[in-house]
């Protein structure tokens, strides 16, 4: 239905952008792109990104989950494993509490005003990337291979419908939401 | 009031609109929501400027080739749309060092600078290493129950956590 859309290529630029502006906007808009937001999420005293990052998720999965029942959209999954997904994820996760914004949200960062994260962050994370494609021959011979998952979705892996997956799972992140209300945050 | 010039909104209202957008994502563009590519593609226009088009041979140029695409301009409009929200409520305005920062550790725009840019060096080698970050990991592939994001994400959180409370004191 939407073939011709997806494989303009100048649409799709446009998109793009337009898409980018609301992401930004709303990124902006809901605290994440202050540093400290961020580092008083990662010190466990305030869940602004964890409220925010769960309300997407709950909403995405279920859209993207239905429209995929209708044969609208394609997932994109990767299959992880242990020497990428968790080495990786550390790795970012240090450079995140160091940082205190991530890739998306230092981009809104440099829109609202924040040197630091123009003159620091954005070098660091160009730099970061670079360093990690000069590794990327010897890192893919040894270690982003090994540990591989068993799958690349919950569901796929569980051998079971989605819906079984995201009922709980919505149900749980829900449940998580009102637990962190109750409890003041 | 008007909401555009609200300075925050709830959180659950914009992880809603994010979660919307992202449906938009794979409608129209069969994309999901994802930043640190575009980060890689402009290091490697960077080097392609300074060191010539060899660098495109290598085998990380190749999968990833140092163009402008939908993410990269998608990059560019979080720019724009985090600019217009601040310039509407009025909280644009430049900043060296942020709060929390700058009362723990004193107001230096340079050691704030250095402690970014070392941050911002683990991350980016963190986020191809582990092939996505907090947006292509943390909410485009959750929302997909891609077992790597899910787990992406907690280690993405688990670091943070550790290291911010060494940082602040609290290890």
């Amino acid at each position: 239905m939407f073939e011709r859309l997806r494989a303009h290529e100048r649409a799709q630029l446009a998109l793009g952008l337009l898409m980018g502006i609301v992401f930004g906007f709303l990124l902006q808009k809901g605290g994440v792109t202050r540093y400290d937001v961020i580092i008083g999420q990662l010190l466990l005293a305030d869940f602004t990104v964890l409220q925010l990052m769960l309300s997407a998720v709950v909403t995405g999965m279920i859209g993207i989950y239905l429209m995929k029942r209708f044969g609208l959209v394609a997932l994109h999954t990767r299959r992880g494993s242990v020497g990428s997904t968790i080495i990786g994820g550390l790795i970012f996760g240090a450079g995140f509490g160091i940082l205190g914004y991530c890739p998306g949200t230092v981009a809104g960062a440099v829109g609202q005003g924040s040197l630091d994260a123009l003159v620091g962050g954005v070098p660091g994370i160009l730099i970061g990337t670079g360093a990690f494609a000069a590794l990327y021959p010897l890192l893919d011979r040894h270690i982003l291979n090994r540990g591989k998952f068993p799958g690349d979705t919950i569901p796929e892996i569980l051998g079971v419908n989605p819906w079984v997956v995201i009922l709980p799972a919505a149900a749980g992140i829900v449940a998580l939401l009102w637990l962190l209300h109750w409890m003041g945050f | 009031m008007n909401p555009l010039a609200a300075v925050t909104w709830s959180p659950y209202v914009v992880g809603i609109g994010i979660g919307i957008l992202s449906w938009l994502t794979f409608l129209l563009s069969n994309r999901p929501l994802g930043c640190s590519t575009a980060f890689f593609r402009t290091f490697g226009m960077i080097e392609c400027r300074i060191r010539g088009d060899a660098v495109r041979e290598r085998p990380y140029y190749r999968l990833f080739p140092p163009t402008i695409d939908w993410q990269w301009m998608l990059v560019a409009g979080v720019i724009i749309g985090a600019f217009l929200s601040a310039a509407l409520s009025g909280t644009f305005f430049p900043e060296w060092v942020p709060d929390r920062f700058g009362d723990a550790f004193g107001y230096r725009p340079g050691l704030r600078i250095l402690v970014a840019f070392i941050g911002g060096l683990l991350m980016g080698l963190g986020a191809r290493w582990a092939g996505g970050c907090t947006s292509g990991h943390g909410i485009s592939g959750s929302l997909q129950l891609s077992l790597a994001s899910w787990i992406a994400a907690i280690c993405f959180f688990a670091g943070g956590i550790v290291t911010a409370a060494a940082i602040y004191g609290g290890l």
